[in-house]
């Protein structure tokens, strides 16, 4: 016996935490026909972990405050060294985790892995949920963008419908409004939630560990052949598993991360106005639609409620004694019908009430929220009662190990049918401005980069055109090296700009610009600002393509949509003018472009769709400094991903071969 | 429920197998990829790109009396800049090698042709208090450089350490002239990054 094995044992005998981790992940007799569905249960333990680690490190340098909470995540994107990574993985880690749940949740309701004896199973699942859908929900509060801010008013005033509800409001913001006691305390808990969950997930799987699990036919193991050890059979289907699911996260992580979020949050959080179209984050869009299917806001409110609350009650719900819906023909349909109909769901939610839907027969959008609430209530309600009592299910095999007439695996039927139904819903709504013309953008695409000339002459006409109303308060200086300047040319540009600064006597002097200093504001204050025109903010530039819809093209559309005589039904008001792609049409900035405006280094004068063109790529660059980087990077952790997934089937199918 | 398996376990083998080989891959290409996974998290603790980036500083000498030493910040640590006096100049360069605890001379400490000039990190090599000693008035220790208040350390007046429990003498920070009059801190140009 070796030193190692002894100290082991030695330890073992007082804390028995080596057997422990033995039983619980290697000899851990487990049901040996689990297929691919069982692996979201160990994704979402990864999950949670790789959550937790990449919150902790973004915790390190985020500041929980309204003055600094949205620059400390931009300074997390732009300083911090692989801060993108860390921010991206972890926002897109969010909607990984929930996918990853719902699948796992979905698989339980099929397969009936909450029947006795696994209801406490289930209900502690449940409160994971429950916990999970808190945490998420705080933890999009934090980058304090419109959304955030938006998302934490309306959710929080959801309480007010509860008797005292005003107090309670009021004692959850710390404040008359969502404000700075707010953050702070949302930002507490959603650290501390996490490590909640990670409690709740340790007796979920005591109580998984105690009966085992599951499995497709739904029937209790029975001799000894019908199970195999968890380590290797699941540990490397899982690690197979594992591969796919990293490919998927990366893929948003590396190539799309802004997929999932929206536009308007990358506008700082502003108390006084409200975006046009607030839609929480899509995993909450179900829930969100029944809120909104219901014209009443207290019925509406508990109807959102119960949505999530009836889970708890589904182990008693459902009457059948058979688990598997394998063996129960109707319930199968059924039970595609409810997938279908949370999609649908979260397809209402998504649009505005007022949406209608030409190829339903002009159904308005309110209108079919409210039948598929009715469908979601109706299959707790009276499907998962009433099949238990009515259907004839087909008759149980006696053993895991004696095969089953499988007739034809329909799942992936029913995924295409699932896909085909909510693809059809397209819904029109009302617009004011034409579709957006598409352009060509050198920095699109999995292998884009920005074109260098078209980012120096677009940082020209940002300076000498832009410049004079529109800062660019996340960009410094020194980030111009992607541009091409070479340090002595930086230093030239920033000295061409002038800060404020102190003095030795304490007097406010005004010195030129440092290479490592920011962009200075054209105005003193937001004050300034408006003063100087006609009551209207010129915006930062810097998040500007991240934070409109359409990106490049709408912005360029803004640039070169402005027309000197408006349509005659249109009655331009005082100091506004005509521009075809702004919301409203109505815009307060003067074309900003003019033929001939300024001349290029080569001696070139650009067109305007030129100037606008360079002037956008420039500012996809400021909006992404970290593009180019961030395929890079991308690019080697797939090929590894794909390696690394690979192996795993290769090395499952042999040790699989064993069983089969 | 059932306690106990079949043993799916491998029979005992002789050679090395495929399946071997292909655990040993799998095996160090997921610990490469846990390494490879570790590192940005870890980096991210680093120095952030605009912290690096305030790496030089430019500091007039001009308005220094002769005898006195001013503090400057450099990536927030505070740089002593003394006008030696001919005096404190003879007595830095008199200073028997074998005497010092850190033996460095004082040429090696100052810039050819701007003896007058020292510039060291005023941060006692110890356990990192502030020495005191930059105005005449304060406390300089009997070698009339710095003295630290923290345990007692002495520095002469080319900022060696002359009485421990400090070990090493100040540490000089990376400088140029530009002009007579004028330092740099912090030579190196950080592009962006
Ligand atoms: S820190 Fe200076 S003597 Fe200890």
């Amino acid at each position: 016996m070796d030193s190692v094995t002894k100290i082991v044992r030695w330890i073992d005998y007082r804390l028995p935490i080596f057997s422990f981790m033995d039983h619980a992940l290697r000899e851990y007799p487990t049901p040996r026909n689990l297929n691919y569905w069982w692996n979201f249960g160990s994704l979402a333990g990864i999950t949670l972990v790789l959550m937790i680690l990449s919150g902790i490190f973004l915790a390190m340098h985020y500041d929980p405050n309204t003055h600094e909470a949205f620059n400390s995540v931009e300074y997390i994107m732009r300083n911090v060294n692989f801060g993108w990574f860390m921010r991206y993985m972890h926002a897109n880690g969010a909607t990984m985790f929930f996918i990853v749940v719902y699948i796992h949740m979905f698989r339980g309701l099929y397969y009936g892995s909450y029947k006795s004896p696994r209801e406490v199973l289930w209900i502690l699942g449940v409160i994971i949920l429950l916990l999970m859908m808190a945490t998420a929900f705080m933890g999009y509060v934090l980058p304090w963008g419109q959304m955030s801010y938006w998302g934490a008013t309306v959710i929080t005033n959801l309480f007010s419908v509860f008797p005292f509800g005003e107090g309670i409001v009021e004692w959850l913001w710390g404040g008359f409004s969502v404000d700075a006691p707010t953050l702070n305390r949302f930002f507490v808990l959603h650290y501390l939630l996490p490590f909640l969950i990670i409690g709740v997930v340790i007796l979920h799987l005591v109580a998984l560990h105690q009966h085992g699990s599951n499995n497709p036919l739904g029937i209790e193991r029975k001799e000894p052949r019908d199970s195999i050890p968890f380590h290797p059979y699941y540990t490397v289907k899982d690690l197979f598993g594992l591969g796919v699911f990293s490919l998927v996260w990366a893929y948003f992580i590396f190539f799309n991360p802004d997929f999932f979020g929206e536009p308007d949050n990358y506008i700082p959080a502003n108390p006084l106005v409200t975006p046009p179209h607030i839609v929480p984050e899509w995993y909450f869009l179900p829930f969100y639609a029944i809120l909104r299917s219901i014209p009443n806001k207290l019925f509406g409110v508990i109807a959102m409620f119960s949505a999530v609350m009836i889970l708890f009650f589904v182990p008693w719900l459902d009457r059948s004694k058979v688990r598997s819906a394998a063996f129960r023909p109707i319930y199968k349909w059924v039970f595609w019908g409810f997938v279908v109909d949370c999609f649908i769901l979260g397809f209402v939610g998504a649009h505005s009430p007022d949406d209608v839907y030409a190829n339903l027969g002009g159904l308005s959008n309110q209108f079919l929220g409210q039948v598929t609430t009715l469908i979601y209530f109706a299959f707790f309600l009276l499907a998962l009662p009433l099949l238990g009592l009515y259907e004839k299910t087909r008759p149980l095999p006696t053993s895991l190990s004696t095969p089953v007439l499988q007739n034809m695996n329909k799942t992936p039927a029913m995924i295409l049918f699932l896909l085909f139904s909510v693809g059809q819903l397209t819904s029109l709504n009302a617009s004011d401005t034409p579709p957006l013309p598409h352009q060509e953008w050198s920095f699109l695409g999995p292998t884009g980069t920005f074109d260098r000339t078209d980012l120096q002459h677009g940082f020209q006409i940002y300076k000498q055109v832009c410049a004079t109303c529109h800062g660019l308060e996340h960009v410094r200086f020194r980030d111009l090296a992607a541009l091409g300047y070479n340090a002595e040319e930086i230093k030239a540009i920033a000295a061409e700009h002038r800060v404020e600064a102190l003095n030795d006597t304490g007097d406010i002097i005004e010195r030129p610009c440092l290479p490592t200093d920011k962009f200075p504001n054209p105005y003193k204050n937001e004050q300034a600002g408006r003063a100087a025109n006609n009551g209207a903010m010129p915006p930062d530039l810097s998040l500007m393509v991240k934070a409109r819809a359409g990106g490049a093209n709408y912005i360029d559309a803004l640039l070169t949509g402005y027309e000197a005589t408006p349509p005659k039904d249109i009655e331009l008001a005082e100091g506004m003018y005509y521009n075809l792609y702004f919301p409203g049409n109505q815009i307060a900035m003067p074309p900003p472009l003019t033929e001939g405006l300024v001349t290029y280094d080569d001696g070139s004068k650009p067109s305007i769709n030129q100037m606008a063109h360079d002037v956008v790529t420039f500012l996809a660059w400021t909006a992404e400094p970290e593009l180019e980087a961030r395929k890079r990077l991308g690019y080697k952790v797939l090929i590894y991903f794909i390696v690394f997934t690979g192996l795993m089937y290769f090395l499952m199918k042999r040790i699989w071969a064993r069983v089969e | 429920m059932t306690n106990q398996s079949i043993d799916y376990s491998p029979p005992p083998q002789k050679e090395p197998t495929r399946r071997d080989f292909l655990l040993l891959t799998t095996g160090a290409l997921g610990a490469a990829g846990a390494a490879c996974f570790a590192w940005p998290f870890i980096d991210s603790m680093n120095p952030a790109a605009d912290v690096l980036a305030q790496s030089s500083i430019d500091v007039d000498l001009s308005p220094i009396p002769a005898g006195q030493a001013i503090t400057v910040v450099w990536r927030g640590k505070p740089i002593f800049v003394r006008h030696r006096t001919p005096e404190e100049i003879k007595a830095a360069e008199q200073a028997p090698l074998n005497e010092l605890i850190d033996p460095e001379t004082d040429q090696a400490r100052v810039q050819k042709g701007h003896d007058q000039w020292l510039i060291v990190v005023g941060i006692c090599t110890h356990l990192g208090c502030i020495p005191t000693g930059n105005k005449p008035t304060q406390n300089r220790g009997k070698y009339g450089g710095w003295a630290c208040p923290c345990h007692g350390s002495l520095y002469d007046t080319s900022g060696r350490v002359r009485r421990g429990p400090a070990p090493l003498n100040l540490a000089i920070p990376p400088y140029a002239f530009v002009k007579p009059t004028l330092i740099r801190i912090g030579t190196k140009e950080v592009a962006h990054g």
